[in-house]
């Protein structure tokens, strides 16, 4: 399975606020046309759809219907901003079977234009609902509050992780957010979830975007350089927080394991980590739990600007869901961006003689995590 | 078959409520608590779980206060009970902020408005330090 299929196309629908009258749906055409456009392949070449967006409850026909692709085979697996990673797994697996030979992954959503409760509706929990958490943030804040009780993680070193997103953000044209920020103005931002403020917490922005695969043989034959899937792995722990087994160890340690026994790749070798910052904490955990630092180091891992632009690990390199964009199911544009860096694109951002890249991906709760490593035809 | 079952899961659970007890099940194969309820046990897909009725001690295991848009702050913890289940829940009696991770609690059913069914919460146990 490693290196056996590719990433040709990648490609954002219009981001940030989009025009009114835009449906999640036009946003993944907008896409899935350009990240065709990106590979040099038509829509006549598609005969895989995979596709998830919490707006269109079975958005992979939406799509289907959208492109007059009739008889693709589908995959809608949803399992929040994860859910792409999954797709990339589904589609390299139908790839190698021969049962579809050119697929798009596509994601769109308005969640900005239309609102929250609009875009995703919570589900009524009985055994949770009644206390009022204010979902998802209170989940990631009691898994923050856990973390700094356990390991003595700081609010100065959550806003660390902010800062280096936006820092990063301020190298990416296509990025929300345009100003500096410091350590204070997180700290005094207005809290949402105690001990999460505002400037802890993911954007929350329109936005969409698709990815090609194909097989690696076919990859070869195409306009730009290959970047191969590598590894994949994925788990879940759990659907409510209060269902999380330990609220400071995430699924990302299995399913980084498992990427990384297919990918025959350690952390040592990843030359730059996008990982789904939907809140500070995120990354921390994310960072321990795939083997970039020891478990309750992440706080003092980052604290230093080690992961921020010019420091020893490259980390969400695009800016992030923290500074980037955030439509909500995050996830594509963590690959998005992995393909770019190994592809040499990223202009003031680029990652210098990237060759390995690593997208993680996260959903629900802390509830699904999903690993992909790609890597540059030199790897395979 | 006519007509619908007994109970499910959670009409059990809020019938407890309503008695003022906390329940939970317990699961005799596996040999370990099971919250929230199930229809069958997760570990052994038994459908012969146990109803218990829970001490009402615990442990905070994690907590935070919420700043709502409009309106107070409050408590939202997640709660380690005696008998090894874990459950969403509050902390009431003292303000959110001095809710501590490790806290030892106790349970109080407190009636709600508009007939909704009364609600598990905690108190710092007595003789608390």
């Amino acid at each position: 399975m490693r290196g056996s299929a590719a990433i040709v196309g990648v490609a954002e629908s219009d981001l940030g606020a989009v025009a009114d009258g835009m449906s999640p749906i036009d946003l993944m055409a907008q896409g899935v046309t350009r990240a065709l456009d990106d590979a040099g392949l038509k829509i006549s070449d598609v005969d895989g759809i995979f596709a998830a967006t919490s707006q269109v409850r079975l958005s992979a026909l939406a799509l289907s219907e959208y492109l007059k692709i009739p008889s693709a085979y589908l995959g809608s697996t949803i399992v929040g901003g994860s859910s792409f990673m999954l797709h990339v797994a589904h589609a390299q697996a139908a790839i190698q079977q021969g049962l579809c030979e050119v697929a798009v992954i596509a994601y769109g959503s308005t969640q900005r234009t239309v609102g929250r409760k609009s875009s995703s509706a919570r589900e009524h929990n009985p055994y949770e609902t009644p206390f009022k958490p204010f979902l998802p943030t209170t989940a990631y804040a009691l898994a923050a509050a856990r973390h700094m009780f356990q390991f003595g993680t700081t609010r100065e070193q959550l806003a660390a992780v902010a800062v280096a997103a936006r820092d990063w953000a301020l190298l990416n044209p296509k990025a929300w957010e345009k100003k500096p920020l410091t350590v204070d103005q997180v700290l005094s931002a207005r809290m949402v979830s105690d001990p999460l403020t505002v400037r802890d917490c993911c954007l929350v922005t329109d936005g969409g975007g698709a990815i090609v695969m194909t097989s690696y043989e076919r990859a070869k034959t195409l306009k730009k350089p290959v970047v191969a899937v590598l590894g994949c792995g994925a788990a879940v722990t759990h659907n409510s927080i209060s269902s999380m087994p330990d609220l400071v160890t995430t699924g990302a340690v299995q399913s980084g394991c498992d990427a990384y026994a297919m990918a025959l790749l350690g952390p040592a070798e990843i030359d730059a980590v996008e990982i789904y910052d939907a809140f500070t904490i995120n990354t921390i955990l994310f960072l321990e739990d795939l083997g970039f630092c020891p478990k309750g180091e992440g706080g003092r891992f980052v604290e230093d600007g080690k992961i921020a632009p010019g420091g020893s690990l490259p980390v969400n390199t695009n800016g992030g869901g923290l500074s980037y964009c955030h439509p909500g199911m995050y996830g594509i544009f963590l690959l998005i961006e992995a393909v770019r860096q190994i592809r040499g694109e990223c202009g003031a951002r680029q990652v210098k003689g990237c060759e390995v890249a690593l997208a993680h991906g996260n959903g629900g709760v802390l509830s699904s995590q999903s690993t992909v490593i790609l890597g540059a035809e030199s790897t395979v | 078959m006519t007509g619908k079952p007994d109970s499910s899961p959670l009409q059990r659970y809020l019938a407890h409520l309503e008695d003022g007890e906390l329940a939970y099940q317990f699961s005799p194969a596996a040999d370990r608590p099971v919250f929230f309820p199930r229809v069958a046990c997760p570990y052994t897909g038994n459908a012969d779980l146990e109803w218990r009725v829970s001490s009402g001690r615990g442990v905070v295991y994690a907590t935070t206060t919420v700043h709502p848009a409009s309106g107070d702050p409050y408590n939202v913890s997640l709660i380690d009970c005696r008998e090894g289940f874990r459950m969403m829940s509050r902390v009431e009696g003292v303000p959110s902020a001095d809710v501590k991770i490790g806290m030892d609690v106790e349970l109080r059913i407190i009636a709600q408005p508009d007939g909704d069914p009364p609600l598990p919460v905690f108190v710092p146990a007595e003789g608390q330090s």
